[in-house]
């Protein structure tokens, strides 16, 4: 199998998301589940998108590769890739593009395997679908690929079906059929959560290594710190259908900025720190149909209280540089002297005794 | 690339292909039922097939004047003790003078053509409105399955007499008719397991993939929908045969001198009394057939869904 090398692009974004709007209309109301979110990733790096579940980070996945079927609909927004606006791609060229040059991984990798054919024959049909390959030329590149993703033995395991792997084969397979083609872009939907430690940690190596020798960025979505800390370039935290920081990986777990990002770092447990309880975010996720004016974040949020601000249950920041290349969205690192003075000191200080 | 270690592999001889179609095949032999199903089939096809072999005379021959035979004559068995000197028709001679067990023969090929034809039109328009009610969805799917539910809304063998109505009486058309009863029954079946497979995570990582919506639906979906369709197919026949000798019987299908079943009933329904053989023959035919294809439809949809063959075999 021969890795072509992508020639690095120096920092340029081979992805620009711009306020990409995704709505569920659901008989309840419209869920907001994408609300307008923004980020890019640069050639050949790894972006990690990290945020509870349910905050819309798989939505923005299928969103960008726009497999959103009713009742969702992308309401807003631009997907760049390349210079070209995907949203705004008929959905012919769009079939063409998955796959090919851009692809994607799932969370279960032995579901997202078709059970009444063959691994063999699962990774030739990606040939199938994008080049008019030759049957027995595929095979033997499919067995290559599976070669390349570490299966032993691929001769044989092509003829397999997707119920005699296990999970950590399974979820090689779907890599090799994602990177069959070898794309520019690979989106992993949490990718390890599935599977266990062990088999995490070579799944993430396969990853990085895929990565690093071809050159495709890679979006990795996950609600684990520890896996962005180890693979990831940059990150974005998602909180409630929006981005609330974006920065490079080092300075995320050096000097987070938002309150949640913070929450999040705190939260993980530390080997050998005895603790009676893990510190964790007081509250939920707000309901993403009636989402709460301002930040939505201010329900759950100490630093709001500690510094009373109140200008955050009413006015939403906006995600703005707070530092060079650190963006968060977040009333403590903006300028609100446009909106509402912040409480002063003493007042917030009276308010807090008024509780209970 | 290979230097990332894998996890102990799977012994060798599990990895040989155990396709579904394997694991099926297995698990129905080990059913009594659906083996005796599946004998009597077997018979049966062979029966068919080997028909000119078989059968000691042409099914339409009218033997008078060729041996000393007399009109719905008694069956004659040599092994039973009849006269070594007499002619031998196991199952007699029917009121035109012919051999009743050479029609009788001759009418497994019509029954089981009957039955494979009319089903496999069905399925084929069936499963292919069904797979694009269930995967379209709204309305598309909404017209397609009105539609069904109106034909489905008459009683079938009514609909299959109105229909011939139409059409005009003759096997063909009754072939025909059947197909047209039987086709909601697939669409119902196909739209359900293809509304829950679409639904599956297998079918988004297709998409992702690139897939157009016709390869998903066509070459991913539907061999996942296969099981209940297969069974669904196989119970099928049993009750097109049955209809088929149905409408024969009443006239408007098969006509005479076709040797078919339930012609042959219909003809000499009033001679119960005076020559059951010429009816019980053909009855019993009926019956055998009809019960081959339910005993094998049950055995396969317990070999095919786990659940039933958990509950149904306790280790």
């Amino acid at each position: 199998m021969a890795i072509r090398k992508r020639k690095p692009n120096g920092s340029a974004p081979i992805l620009e998301v711009r306020n990409l709007t995704t709505y569920f209309y659901t008989e309840d109301g419209v869920v907001k589940a994408v609300d307008g979110v923004d980020f890019f990733v640069r050639h050949g790096e790894v972006l990690g998108l990290v945020g509870e579940s349910g905050c819309g980070k798989s939505i923005t996945s299928l969103s960008i590769l726009r497999l959103i079927d009713r009742p969702g609909e992308i309401v807003a927004g631009e997907v760049v890739f390349e210079g070209d606006d995907l949203l705004k791609k008929p959905m012919a060229d769009m079939v063409d593009i998955r796959g090919d040059r851009i692809s994607m991984i799932f969370q279960q990798p032995k579901s997202s395997l078709n059970p009444v054919f063959t691994i063999g024959d699962q990774i030739v049909e990606v040939f199938e679908i994008h080049e008019q390959a030759d049957k027995e030329a595929a095979w033997e590149k499919a067995v290559g690929l599976l070669r390349l993703v570490g299966i032993a033995d691929p001769e044989s395991k092509a003829h397999t079906y997707p119920h005699q792997l296990s999970g950590g084969q399974a979820q090689r397979v779907m890599i090799a059929m994602a990177m069959a083609l070898q794309p520019e872009l690979l989106i992993a939907d949490e990718p390890t959560t599935a599977l266990d430690v062990t088999i995490q940690a070579q799944i993430l190596d396969l990853i990085r290594e895929l990565n690093e020798a071809t050159g495709t960025a890679v979006i990795l979505i996950t609600h684990d710190l520890g896996l962005i800390a180890e693979m990831a370039d940059r990150v974005a935290v998602m909180y409630a259908g929006r981005i609330v920081e974006e920065v490079e990986v080092e300075t995320l777990f050096k000097q987070a900025l938002h309150p949640y990002t913070q929450g999040l770092i705190d939260s993980i447990p530390v080997l050998g720190a005895v603790k009676e309880r893990l510190n964790t975010i007081p509250g939920g996720v707000p309901n993403l149909i009636d989402l709460p004016p301002g930040c939505r974040f201010a329900p759950r949020c100490r630093a709001r209280e500690e510094y009373g601000l109140s200008i955050c249950t009413e006015v939403e920041p906006s995600l703005a540089e707070a530092k060079p290349g650190h963006k968060v969205r977040c009333w403590l690192y903006e300028d609100h002297s446009g909106h509402d003075a912040p409480l002063k000191p003493r007042e917030a200080k009276a308010r807090k005794k008024d509780r209970p | 690339m290979t230097s990332i270690p894998e996890a102990a592999a799977l012994p060798a001889a599990s990895l040989r292909s155990n396709s579904l179609l394997r694991l099926t095949l297995r698990r129905l032999t080990r059913q009594r039922n659906a083996r005796v199903g599946l004998t009597i089939l077997i018979s049966l096809i062979l029966v068919a097939a080997f028909a000119p072999l078989i059968a000691p005379y042409e099914p339409n021959r009218d033997l008078i004047g060729i041996e000393p035979v007399t009109q719905r004559q008694k069956p004659c068995i040599h092994l039973l003790g009849c006269p070594a000197d007499q002619p031998q028709h196991i199952m007699g001679i029917d009121a035109n003078y012919r051999d009743v067990f050479s029609r009788v023969v001759y009418g497994t090929r019509v029954s089981l053509m009957v039955g494979f034809t009319t089903i496999g039109m069905a399925i084929l328009v069936g499963t292919l409105l069904g797979a694009v009610a269930g995967y379209a969805g709204g309305w598309a799917d909404n017209v397609i399955m009105r539609f069904m539910d109106v034909l489905l809304a008459f009683p079938g063998f009514l609909l299959a007499i109105a229909i011939i109505t139409v059409l005009g009486r003759g096997l063909q058309n009754a072939l025909y008719a059947i197909a047209i009863v039987n086709i909601p029954h697939f669409a119902r079946v196909v739209r359900a397991s293809v509304l829950s497979i679409k639904e599956q995570e297998f079918v988004a990582a297709t998409r992702a993939l690139g897939a157009s919506d016709t390869r998903i639906l066509f070459l991913r979906i539907l061999p996942n929908a296969l099981p209940p369709l297969i069974v669904q197919g196989t119970l099928g026949i049993a009750g097109a045969i049955l209809e088929a000798a149905a409408l024969s019987f009443l006239g408007i299908g098969a006509q005479p001198p076709t040797p078919e079943w339930g012609t042959m009933l219909g003809t000499e329904r009033n001679q119960v009394f005076t020559a059951p053989h010429l009816v019980f023959f053909p009855g019993i035919a009926i019956m055998i057939t009809v019960l081959a294809f339910n005993l094998l439809g049950d055995g396969l949809r317990d070999a095919m869904d786990p659940r039933l063959a958990q509950v149904s075999k306790p280790r």
